[in-house]
């Protein structure tokens, strides 16, 4: 953090008050620049246009991510400010034998709420991070968070829609679309097992307040355990189909090689080469400290980070300060839910000088443990390889 | 969802747009991206800021070569439509490679 400019951006939807920091990147060579959007603080900025911005690493560190630290992720250009009390629901579809269409007041005052607290995170997360690199945003660690998301279950909302029998995909889209008419639009399905889970929700809150623009006001799915790219923000229709949906974002991509990672399959849209990104992997975050950073000897020094499933939990988060020879169990701390981060602790030892390479691995209670070394795929999903900081005791 | 402004765009022919689309964004001063100086750009710069921003392209050099370029450059104008013709797609590789291939 050397330098710092300020700069007053005008925008076709907007101001934006920009900071610019130089600094070191997180993942790439090249300088971070931090740029504030409307209503957040500044974020790592990977794209202006359309927003693509990261949480940076000290915003992680708390166990519930802040709306306006919260990372943004758009794909198309064209997003309007949507007018919650003129916003409608429209749910139909073939398999939909009673079509609705629904306020937000209808929505909140017609089905029960239901609070969970889970991980949203990118499926492209850490693709900045990637050897050999590959195409796309370049992502380092902070295209994640944890929120408490409030809203009324999918499931209610497709029964009272009268979901046929035969559905088999739900068909999900949201009022951002594209600059040009040859870019296909943003929607994203769900097989209908995972639409009807009790914990996939359409929220109207984040950690108790309404959800941030950026974050897909005024609802947006929320699909704990499965990557982001199917929480599809500011949503507008839903559609109950009984066929796989053909669109581009789910023919071609976000998509992994057929049997290259473990996690749930989507059956109806897999084919013999590839298969759609669905459930995070077991993973984990040092968030106390970044590699470089001088420890003085003998002071009481707490590594800290986060851990995260797919929904099972996490049973333990082990340390090592010798270069893998050696683990230790991190204490873990407070359970906000099987969808959750958890926050581990542990104290390092600082009491021999020289250099001191911290790696951190997680277990999931499903037994899933982080690998040591990166799945290639051309897309660059799933790093959840044991992350090291390199620190240095002196 | 299908936008207003989006048919709007549509009426445009693709020239005008780039430049339309290139000017907005210029004259909103929030591009505060500029690609490299060598022949090419300008033609790079009208084409690629249509649909966003251009830090897609500095961003990625660490991931591309002349067939990665090659590669995107197709899936701009196949999967995405965007409007740039053959000849123009020639030009803009030959750009992009010379000033933005970074893998080792
Ligand atoms: C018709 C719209 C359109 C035009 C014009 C366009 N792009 Fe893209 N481009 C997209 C979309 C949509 C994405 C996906 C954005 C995302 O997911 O964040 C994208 C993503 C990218 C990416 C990231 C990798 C990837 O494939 O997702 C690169 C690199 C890129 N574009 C380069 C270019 C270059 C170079 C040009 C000019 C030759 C260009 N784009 C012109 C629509 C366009």
């Amino acid at each position: 953090m050397v330098t710092r400019r300020e700069l007053l951006l005008g925008t076709a939807g907007g101001w934006l008050l920009e900071r610019v920091w130089a600094g070191e990147g997180a993942g790439s060579a090249a300088a971070d620049t931090l740029t504030a959007l409307a209503g957040k603080k500044p974020l790592i900025r990977r794209a202006l246009r359309p927003p693509n911005f990261e949480t940076p690493l000290a915003d992680l560190a708390a166990p519930f991510t802040r709306n306006d630290a919260f990372f943004v992720r758009y794909h198309l250009a064209v997003i309007p400010h949507v007018d919650a009390a003129a916003w409608r629901l429209q749910v139909a579809g073939a398999s939909a034998q009673h079509p609705l269409s629904l306020s937000l007041e209808e929505l909140r005052s017609g089905f029960e709420q239901v609070s969970v607290v889970a991980v949203n995170q990118c499926a492209g997360n850490r693709r900045g991070l990637f050897t050999p690199r590959v195409p796309g945003v370049q992502w380092g660690n902070g295209a994640m968070g944890n929120a408490r998301w409030r809203g009324v279950r999918l499931r209610d909302v497709l029964n009272r829609a009268g979901m046929a029998p035969e559905a088999l995909e739900v068909v999900f889209d949201g009022a951002d679309s594209p600059v040009l008419p040859g870019t296909p639009d943003y929607l994203k399905s769900l097989p209908v097992e995972r639409a009807l889970d009790e914990n996939t929700l359409i929220a109207f809150e984040m950690n108790d307040q309404p959800l941030p623009h950026w974050n897909g006001a005024p609802a947006r799915l929320i699909v704990p355990g499965w990557v982001g790219s199917y929480w599809v923000k500011h949503l507008t229709a839903i559609r109950i189909e009984p066929q796989a949906f053909d669109g581009f974002w789910m023919k071609a991509a976000y998509r992994v090689p057929t049997g290259a990672f473990p996690g749930r399959r989507f059956a109806s849209q897999e084919n013999a080469e590839t298969t759609p990104v669905t459930e995070l992997m077991v993973n984990s975050l040092i968030t106390s400290h970044v590699s470089g950073a001088r420890l003085r000897r003998g002071e009481r020094v707490e590594l800290g980070g986060k851990a995260w499933d797919s929904g099972a939990g996490i049973e333990a988060v082990e340390v090592s300060a010798d270069g893998g020879q050696s683990w230790r169990d991190a204490t873990l701390q407070r359970d906000l839910g099987r969808f959750a981060w958890r926050e581990f602790r542990f104290d390092l030892d600082t009491s021999r000088p020289g250099p001191l390479n911290v790696a951190v691995r997680a277990r999931s209670r499903s037994g899933a443990k982080q690998p040591d070394k990166l799945t290639p795929n051309p897309s660059g999903y799933h790093d959840n390889i044991v992350q090291t900081v390199s620190l240095e005791v002196a | 969802m299908r936008g207003a402004r989006r048919r709007a765009a549509a009426l445009l022919t693709a020239p005008a747009l780039a430049g339309a689309s290139a000017l907005l964004w210029a004259a909103a001063g929030a591009e505060a991206i500029q690609l490299k100086d060598a022949p090419g750009r300008d033609l790079t710069t009208g084409r690629c800021i249509i649909c966003h921003s251009l830090e897609y392209i500095p961003s990625n050099a660490p991931a591309m070569n002349r067939a990665g370029w090659q590669k995107s450059i197709q899936k701009m104008k196949d999967r995405f439509g965007a409007p740039i013709t053959d000849e123009e797609a020639k030009q803009i590789l030959d750009y992009l490679d010379g000033s933005y291939s970074g893998k080792s």
